[in-house]
C-alpha cells in the first residue's frame, strides 16, 4: 500500500510495489484517455530548489495529464528561501496547499528531513549526490520494457559513478533482483562512494571496477551518465575528466546486438550523436517511460489507484 | 594521597581512559548538576598505569550510552546507601543523537539551522556510523 508514503529513497519501495507500478503505467500507456481525470481536484507541489528540465517537466506534464493541478516554483530566487526561510519552515507552509510534494535540493538528505515534518507524502526529485528514486523506476521501467525482465542481466554503468546520483540509487535497487552483475567503469576519481561498494559486498553482488570500455561484448546494458559540473568544487579537475568516455559507434562494434544503452540525459559528449541512430540508443524512449512511471507513482501515493 | 570519599547514593564512572574525564565532563554537562561532582584524574591503576574516576552525588538518571564511543571498558557503578547495586560496562551505541556532527559539506545538516544531528551505527567492529540524512560513513573513535 504506497497511499501516502514518502518516497525518498530507492529502498522505499519493495519489488512487488515496483512490478505493481509497472503493471499501472503499461495500463496508462495503454488506456491513457480513462486517466486523464483521475487526479481532479488535486495539487501537485513541485520545489525545486536545484534547476531541473525533464524531472520536474515530466512531473508537472505527469500531473497535467492525470487531471490535477501544479503549483511551485523552479527558481530557488524566487522562493521564501532566498529570504532565510528554512526548509522545514518552507514545506510545511506548502503541505497547506497541496496534496503531494516533489522536492528536488542540492544538499543532502534534504527530502527525509522534510518528510519528518510532513503529514503528505513526498518525492525525492535528487537531493544532491544521494538519490533520486523517480529515475531509478524510470530506468528500471525501461529496462523491464526491452527487456521483459530485471533479472539475470550485466549492467555496465559509466562515467560519473561518485557524484552521479541516478547511479547510486539504481544499483541499490538492482542488488534486489536475482543474478545482476555490474562492470563498473570510471575514472579512479569519480569511483562509486564506500558507502555503495558496501552494500554491494553486503549483499554479495558480483562486480568489476574499471576504467576502459574493453568488457562491452558483456553486457546487456549500458548506463551512461555525464560528469557533472555542479558538482566539482575545482573546474581544473572537472575538464581533465569530463571527456574520458565517450561511446561512438566504434566502441559499439564488440557489444552485442540486443544491448540497450541508457542515459537520464542530459548528456554532453559522453555519448556521440551518431549513435542516436542505432536501434541499441533508447535514451529518449527512457524519458518517455519516466513520465509514465511518474504517473502511476502520482496515482499510488494519493491513493486514487 | 589524595583522599576521595565514597558516596552514599549516585553514579561512579571509574576506568575512564587517562585524559578523558574533561570531555565526558563536558558533555554530560556536569558543570550544571544539581549535587556534588568529583573529577579525579591521572589516578594510578594497576590495569591501565593511569586512569580518571567521576564521581556524581544523588543523581542516577543520567543518560551515559555514549561512553561507550570512548572505551567499553569504562565501569559505570550505579550507588546507593553506599553500595553497589549495578555495574556494568556501557556498550558502543547504535544511534548517536545530537553529539557530533556531519562532516560533508553537501550534506542537509551543514544548511539547516536547529537540526538534530543523528548517526545510525553500521559497523561496530570499525566503530563506523552513518549520517541519517545523507548516510556518509565516519569512524567514531572519541568525543
Amino acid at each position: 500500500m504506497l497511499k501516502g508514503r514518502s518516497i525518498i529513497c530507492p529502498d522505499d519501495l519493495s519489488i512487488e510495489e515496483i512490478d505493481d507500478l509497472f503493471l499501472l503505467a503499461n495500463d496508462i500507456i495503454i488506456n491513457k484517455e480513462s486517466y486523464k481525470e483521475s487526479c481532479n481536484g488535486y495539487i501537485l507541489a513541485t520545489l525545486f530548489f536545484e534547476s531541473s528540465t525533464r524531472t520536474r517537466l515530466s512531473f508537472e506534464a505527469a500531473m497535467h495529464k492525470l487531471g490535477g493541478d501544479v503549483v511551485g516554483f523552479s527558481d530557488f530566487n524566487s522562493s521564501s528561501v532566498a529570504k532565510g526561510e528554512s526548509i522545514t519552515d518552507t514545506v510545511r507552509t506548502v503541505e497547506c496547499y497541496s496534496d503531494l510534494i516533489v522536492l528536488r535540493h542540492p544538499k543532502e538528505g534534504a527530502p527525509i528531513l522534510a518528510s519528518n515534518v510532513l503529514d503528505i507524502p513526498l518525492i525525492n526529485a535528487g537531493d544532491g549526490a544521494h538519490y533520486h528514486p523517480t529515475q531509478t523506476l524510470t530506468d528500471l521501467y525501461t529496462i523491464y520494457n526491452y527487456k521483459k525482465k530485471i533479472d539475470n542481466l550485466v549492467i555496465g554503468i559509466c562515467g560519473d559513478l561518485k557524484f552521479g546520483r541516478t547511479v547510486h540509487s539504481l544499483i541499490k535497487v538492482l542488488c534486489k533482483y536475482k543474478n545482476i552483475s555490474f562492470v563498473f567503469i570510471s575514472p579512479d576519481k569519480l569511483r562509486l562512494p564506500d558507502y555503495i561498494i558496501k552494500v554491494l559486498d553486503k549483499e554479495g553482488i558480483k562486480y568489476i571496477e574499471t576504467d576502459n570500455l574493453d568488457n562491452m561484448k558483456d553486457l546487456d546494458v549500458l548506463y551512461m551518465t555525464r560528469v557533472q559540473k555542479e558538482r566539482f568544487f575545482n573546474e581544473e579537475d572537472y575538464i581533465k575528466l569530463k571527456d574520458k568516455f565517450i561511446i561512438n559507434n566504434e566502441v559499439l562494434k564488440s557489444a552485442k546486438e540486443d544491448l540497450i544503452i541508457m542515459h537520464p540525459l542530459p548528456r554532453n559528449n559522453e555519448i556521440s550523436s551518431e549513435v542516436d541512430l542505432d536501434k541499441r540508443a533508447v535514451y529518449f524512449k527512457q524519458a518517455k517511460y519516466g513520465l509514465y512511471i511518474r504517473m502511476a507513482l502520482i496515482l499510488k501515493l494519493l491513493g486514487i489507484k | 594521597m589524595l583522599s576521595i570519599t565514597g558516596i552514599k547514593k549516585g553514579i561512579v564512572i571509574d576506568h575512564i581512559p587517562s585524559g578523558y574525564a574533561m570531555v565526558i565532563f563536558d558533555y554530560l554537562n556536569l558543570e550544571e548538576a544539581k549535587y556534588s561532582v568529583a573529577l579525579i584524574m591521572n589516578v594510578c591503576s594497576n590495569k591501565m598505569g593511569k586512569k580518571d574516576i567521576i564521581k556524581i552525588e544523588n543523581d542516577v538518571n543520567i543518560d551515559l550510552s555514549i561512553l561507550g564511543i570512548i572505551s567499553t571498558d569504562i565501569t559505570i557503578n550505579i550507588i546507593d546507601k553506599e553500595k553497589i547495586i549495578k555495574k556494568y560496562n556501557p556498550e558502543i551505541p547504535m544511534i548517536i543523537n545530537n553529539v557530533i556532527k556531519c562532516k560533508n559539506p553537501r550534506c542537509v545538516t551543514s544548511v539547516e539551522n536547529n537540526i538534530f544531528n543523528k548517526f545510525n551505527l553500521i559497523n561496530e567492529e570499525k566503530k563506523e556510523y552513518s549520517c541519517e540524512y545523507c548516510e556518509d560513513i565516519i569512524v567514531v573513535d572519541k568525543l
